[in-house]
């Protein structure tokens, strides 16, 4: 009996005596909060098409692309750094899941409008965690270049292209992401008999760290139909993506001309095989717009 | 049975006589390493802290992750590229205060105090001593102190590109509000 009564009261008093150890332990067991995965890609895109990241919410990133001539076109053309297409760009988070852009091409003086959401963000920890990120977008063009033949009948909803796409991605580690994105083009005009309306592709996008700021990164698309490969090729970019501060600057090498998704997709012709490749470069750098200072 | 029930109520005592902690799950602790060209603010609203009034140990702990910029990629920055949080989760101290029984927690007033104990930021320990004040109002416990940081202490490297923007040592300011563990 005594031997009872004494051993309940030092089982009492122990949670006492255990807790000396360590103060923290007594307060600090709070489950593991989810967290969602951040920095897949230095740039909501990979070089040409969209990465699975996204803009902070109230983050206005102001987009240049330029897109130089070919290599191949030699010496007496600077190597293509002679002659230059460019767009320029407005993308901005209206939440940490919702961001939008607009942005202008020289080529085909096309207009350009997207909107991109992520319904699954791959994170750790806590119920629900997800593996991936899962990533739409639906995006359209609109050229604004005077009719080639303004003798016959001219529809506005000619000038029209659409877009849609999802990426589906995952941050492996710190060093390494990877993404797929299925699209679709749907051009309501289509230069080539040969084309067709609609063009499905499947992208593959990925990057590898070198260092903290320095990123190596691929962006391929191969189209699975609608376009004559005799006369198209896949788009390949080959890249590296350099941070500093607010700015992310991609430089890489590429055989598509086109700077968005119905323009690169539907119109690349030049082949990496016979050295139709020609330098180019992104540069992107945010702002934030509003937000609390604290 | 006399003696065991003596044994008892000696335990029973000294259960009674539990030290008296305080803590909180709410702590604030902001930094500001800006400089005239930037401003880099973080505040983190979800530190854990406790303290031992007989003792005078003090120890709080925090989730780096759990900081709160007002520019989405300086948060980013922070975990990815300076603290390394996916690596180094945790941000720690662990100490004590050494004047503890200079505060009178039952009677309202402001009571400097100096604590002395080991700061952990960035997997990275070292040895501090910094003042701190509790203020004791209507029988709440509120705790604040203010002090420098060297990045440089705790292997925090700073690129020369953005040398002019973030300073080389962050101050830190640490509110509590405490309540009484039970």
């Amino acid at each position: 009996m005594r031997r009872i009564i004494l051993v309940v009261l030092l089982i009492v008093n122990s949670s006492v005596l255990f807790a000396q150890g360590d103060l923290l332990s007594l307060v600090d067991n709070q489950p593991a909060k989810k967290q969602y995965i951040t920095a897949a890609f230095k740039s909501t895109r990979v070089i040409n098409d969209h990465s699975m990241e996204f803009l902070g919410k109230g983050v206005l990133d102001v987009r240049i692309l330029h897109r130089f001539g070919l290599l191949s076109s030699g010496a007496n053309n600077l190597y293509g750094l002679d002659q230059a297409n460019m767009r320029m760009g407005f993308s901005y988070g209206v939440t940490n899941r919702l961001m939008v852009g607009v942005g202008r091409s020289n080529i085909g003086k096309d207009l350009d409008a997207f909107i991109k959401l992520r319904p699954i963000w791959q994170s750790k920890g806590g119920p629900w965690s997800m593996p991936f990120s899962l990533v739409l977008v639906s995006g359209t063009t609109l050229s604004t270049m005077p009719w080639s033949d303004p003798t016959r009948k001219n529809y506005f909803s000619s000038r029209m292209a659409f877009y849609n796409e999802v990426i589906i991605g995952r941050k492996f580690n710190d060093n390494f992401s990877l993404q797929i994105s299925p699209m679709m083009v749907h051009r309501n005009l289509v230069p080539l008999a040969t084309d067709s309306n609609d063009t499905y592709a499947i992208g593959i996008g990925g990057r590898i760290k070198i260092s903290k700021r320095v990123a190596f990164v691929v962006d391929y698309h191969h189209i699975v139909s609608g376009l004559d490969m005799h006369t198209y090729k896949d788009p390949l970019s080959i890249g590296v993506d350099i941070e500093t501060g607010g700015h992310v600057f991609q430089l890489h090498f590429t055989n598509a001309t086109g700077l968005n998704e119905v323009q690169y997709l539907t119109g690349t012709t030049n082949s990496w095989g016979k050295g139709q490749v020609g330098f180019g470069f992104n540069l992107s750098r945010v702002f934030t717009i509003g937000g609390k200072k604290h | 049975m006399k003696k065991t029930l003596l044994i008892g109520l000696a335990l029973f005592l000294f259960h009674g006589l539990k030290a008296q902690r305080y803590y909180t799950k709410t702590g604030i602790v902001t930094f500001h390493a800006g400089t005239t060209v930037e401003d880099i603010d973080g505040i983190n609203k979800s530190t854990t802290s406790i303290f031992d009034v007989s003792t005078g140990e003090f120890d709080f702990a925090l989730l780096v992750n759990g900081f709160e910029f007002r520019r989405a990629l300086m948060q980013q920055h922070f975990n990815e590229d300076y603290l390394e949080s996916d690596k180094y989760p945790k941000s720690t101290f662990k100490g004590k205060i050494t004047n503890i029984s200079s505060v009178n927690f039952s009677k309202d007033g402001t009571y400097p105090v100096q604590v002395k104990g080991t700061l952990t930021i960035h997997n990275i320990s070292k040895e501090i001593e910094v003042p701190g004040t509790f203020i004791i109002k209507n029988g709440k416990v509120s705790g604040t102190s203010t002090f420098n940081v060297a990045l440089a202490d705790y292997n925090i490297s700073i690129p020369s590109l953005v040398a002019d923007k973030l300073s080389k040592t962050a101050k830190v300011v640490v509110n509590c509000d405490y309540s009484l563990l039970k």
